[in-house]
């Protein structure tokens, strides 16, 4: 190897200070990586002329697929050949983000062969990125990695990497099962996220309870997030034990945003009927309060970020379903979901933008989905509605 | 080269069965509690009386192979291999017994590792790729998240707050981090309309997609040049057009800054999720530590601290001390830019004489 030693004098500054710094990763994988090293030199220049040196991604891919791979060059390749191509390539993450250090100890050294050392765990919609390498490079990185039991990611307008919370595995709020279902999804929609064909990019996130852990709420076209019907489970002698040290009734009772709860110095009532699920009071007392035992989730549609209309939140079409194997209900759903949004939805229009367009109850009828209040926060205030020819009289 | 092995397609993910610890496979689904002992730490009690110790440390999320192996082999020495991420990219291990927290805790210790983000603190920020790696950032995010953590790392490591304080930074306003229901969140922004390269339009964009990728129909053709023309009073400068065009680029070096928003949440305690709301309409940048979006941002936390309740979240104290009060006790200045004249204005509007005098 034959290293230029660039002078980093903006990014030595950020290796001052407590907090882990980035630029000492770059700096660890510079040690051992050429392209690495250039990245030094490459941030640098941006933060000294503080404006982004990177070009437009192309498109780049491993055969067979048509995502998974962001294209990337620098648009000063001469100054800094080693990130002339800098592409990323997203690895699809097991559900729940855990790993074992095997695994993870041989995706490293792969990756210090095929590319920059350098990595984003995780990018933000959850995937293993792998950040830097070279055209070249991907196909033998591809062939490495899937072999060995790995598998891309979705990029461009395909579905995106499922993610969720640890749901079941380490939370004792999950009602539903948030690995075992992404999981599914992610195995049984494998051509619809390697394949992009959809009119702009689609999310799917599962939080085990509405504490939404994995934001789903705001950061997926479609949030599943687990509910229960019925009564909270309460442990009254634990209840008790929190009164020792909480004072139930300003931390407790008086939060409750719908006034459900009472307590009295010696038990705890809950008015479930008029409970709206919110979680505040089982989740600041974890040993005395737990969620009801016949659980599901609520499906949600349509969140994304503010490009290009203003960001939207999920907002309920489903108000319970119980989410169990095989899915069979819940894939229907999303089948009619995609054809309506592939029959009706613009170049680049989200689920959520395009029925914000088209309106939310020719959604309902046209994908068949029953109207329910628990889909709207009040119903409409103006007098502006439609009528279906079934409705007229003749 | 040597020969490649065979590779796979459609094969998805490794299933995750194949990585939990032994405690946690044993008592999938059947958690009874769980508890925050300290910053850094927490248990999770099982129906079976199982225990599993979580501890957490905080990542850079860029992080070179050489790191993830100091990972791994804490992983092997202390936890059987076993270790995960969390979805705000901090790094967990987990051990069986509490006996095995403290011989843990100290080698990660040793090896300079940060532990906290567990209980009413802040936490890991969520980022965006940047400077580092992206083509339209409008700020960098990592350099911003090392600036901001390097001045509130006690709020991670040990201090306390009412609640926990979410931050999130989005380099432009793609936001692929999806800041908009954060606490407090930063987001670049640019102030000027991209620029037409019209040879480069007419050989490399589609000038009808890159028409309609306009929200405010700002874009029309060019017949002159083949190309594009840009009503610049209509331009919002949202860069949707150099997405879809890369022959219009918006960066600019002395007007990109960045945004602050506050007060969003994405969970349902006590009240429902919210979007954050700008505050700071434009901060010059200024790297590579961003000095006047680090004192806001102390600012905005300081005036947290001494106003919430306990286990209100900072969208939960504005909204109880109203925004106008949310001004007047940060001393921001309240500018026309903070007034909605965009897709949901007019449900923003106070209809009401119901205001507090500030």
């Amino acid at each position: 190897m034959s290293k230029k030693k660039y002078d980093s004098p903006l990014l030595d500054e950020l290796e001052k200070g407590v907090f882990p710094s980035f630029v000492t990763e770059i700096k660890r994988a510079a040690a051992h990586s050429d392209m690495a090293n250039d990245l030094i030199g490459h941030t640098e220049l941006c933060y000294k002329e503080r404006v982004t040196h990177w070009k437009h991604g192309g498109i780049v891919g491993v055969r067979g697929y048509g995502g998974g791979v962001i294209g990337r060059y620098s648009d000063v390749p001469d100054k800094f050949p080693g990130v002339a191509h800098f592409h990323t390539v997203r690895l699809n993450s097991p559900s729940g983000f855990y790993y074992n250090a095997t695994v993870l100890k041989e995706l490293c050294d792969l990756w210090d062969k095929y590319g920059s050392g350098l990595t984003n765990v995780h990018g933000s919609t959850g995937d293993l990125v792998f950040l830097g390498t070279r055209t070249e490079q991907l196909e033998p990185f591809f062939a490495e990695t899937s072999s060995r039991g790995w598998d891309l990611g979705g990029s461009g307008s395909a579905l995106r990497t499922p993610s969720c919370c640890v749901g079941k595995s380490r939370c004792e709020w999950a009602n539903i099962d948030t690995m075992a279902i992404t999981n599914d999804i992610t195995q049984h929609y494998q051509d619809e996220m390697h394949r992009p064909a959809f009119p702009y990019k689609f999310k799917f996130k599962a939080a085990g309870c509405p504490v939404d852990c994995i934001a789903s709420i705001a950061r997926a076209d479609m949030s599943i997030i687990g509910t229960w019907k019925g009564d909270i489970r309460i442990n009254q002698a634990e209840v008790l034990n929190y009164s020792k040290t909480m004072d139930i009734k300003a931390e407790i009772i008086d939060m409750c945003p719908t006034g459900c709860m009472q307590f009295d110095g010696k038990a705890l009532k809950i008015d479930n009927s008029n409970c709206n699920r919110c979680m505040h009071c089982i989740a600041k007392m974890t040993k005395a309060l737990r969620p009801g035992t016949e659980q599901g989730a609520t499906l949600l549609l349509g969140s994304k970020a503010p490009i290009v209309t203003g960001a939207l939140m999920s907002w309920v079409i489903v108000p319970f379903i119980k989410m169990e194997p095989p899915y069979e209900e819940f894939y229907d759903l999303i089948d009619k979901i995609w054809e309506w949004w592939d029959e009706n939805g613009k170049n680049r229009e989200r689920i959520g933008e395009l029925i914000e367009r088209l309106s939310f109850p020719r959604f309902l009828k046209e994908v068949g989905l029953e109207p329910s209040p628990a889909m709207v926060k009040w119903p409409r205030r103006d007098p502006f509605f439609f009528w279906s020819e079934e409705d007229i009289q003749r | 080269m040597s020969e490649l092995p065979q590779r796979q397609t459609d094969i998805g993910p490794p299933h995750y069965s194949k990585f939990l610890h032994p405690v946690i496979a044993k008592n999938y689904g059947k958690w009874l509690y769980h508890e925050v002992l300290t910053p850094g730490t927490m248990v999770h009690v099982a129906e079976s009386g199982d225990k599993i110790f979580t501890v957490r440390i905080a990542s850079p999320r860029i992080l070179s192979t050489d790191t993830i192996r100091e990972h791994c082999e804490i992983a092997e020495k202390h936890c059987g291999g076993h270790l995960r991420f969390t979805s705000r990219n901090n790094v967990e291990f987990f051990v069986d017994a509490e006996s095995k927290v403290a011989p843990l805790v100290k080698d990660l210790e040793a090896k300079g590792f940060l532990l906290g983000g567990i209980g009413p603190r802040i936490s890991n920020i969520v980022h965006t790729q940047g400077w580092v790696h992206c083509h339209s950032a409008a700020t960098d995010a990592s350099g911003l998240v090392k600036a901001i953590m390097d001045e509130l790392h006690e709020y991670f490591t040990t201090k306390e707050l009412p609640n926990k304080v979410r931050l999130a930074v989005a380099c432009c306003v793609n936001m692929c981090g999806a800041v908009h229901c954060s606490d407090i969140a930063l987001v670049g922004v640019h102030k000027t309309p991209p620029r037409i390269d019209d040879v480069n339009v007419k050989n490399a964009c589609e000038v009808p997609s890159t028409i309609a990728s306009c929200p405010t129909s700002a874009i029309s053709p060019n017949p002159a040049t083949k190309s594009v023309k840009i009503k610049l009073e209509k331009c919002m400068y949202c860069g949707n057009c150099y997405s879809v065009c890369p022959a219009m680029p918006i960066a600019d070096a002395v007007n990109d800054g960045v945004a602050i928003v506050v007060g969003g949440k994405v969970s349902t305690l006590r009240s429902n999720p919210t979007f954050s709301k700008l505050v700071v309409p434009w901060i010059p940048n200024n790297p590579p530590r961003w000095p006047q979006v680090t004192d806001a941002i102390k600012v905005i936390l300081k005036a947290y601290i001494a106003g919430a309740k306990k286990h209100e979240r900072v969208g939960e104290w504005i909204a109880r001390i109203g925004w106008e009060s949310f001004f007047k006790e940060t001393g921001f200045e309240f500018k026309l830019q903070h007034i909605d004249d965009f897709t949901f204005a007019r449900e923003t509007f106070r209809m009401a004489a119901t205001f507090k005098w500030t």
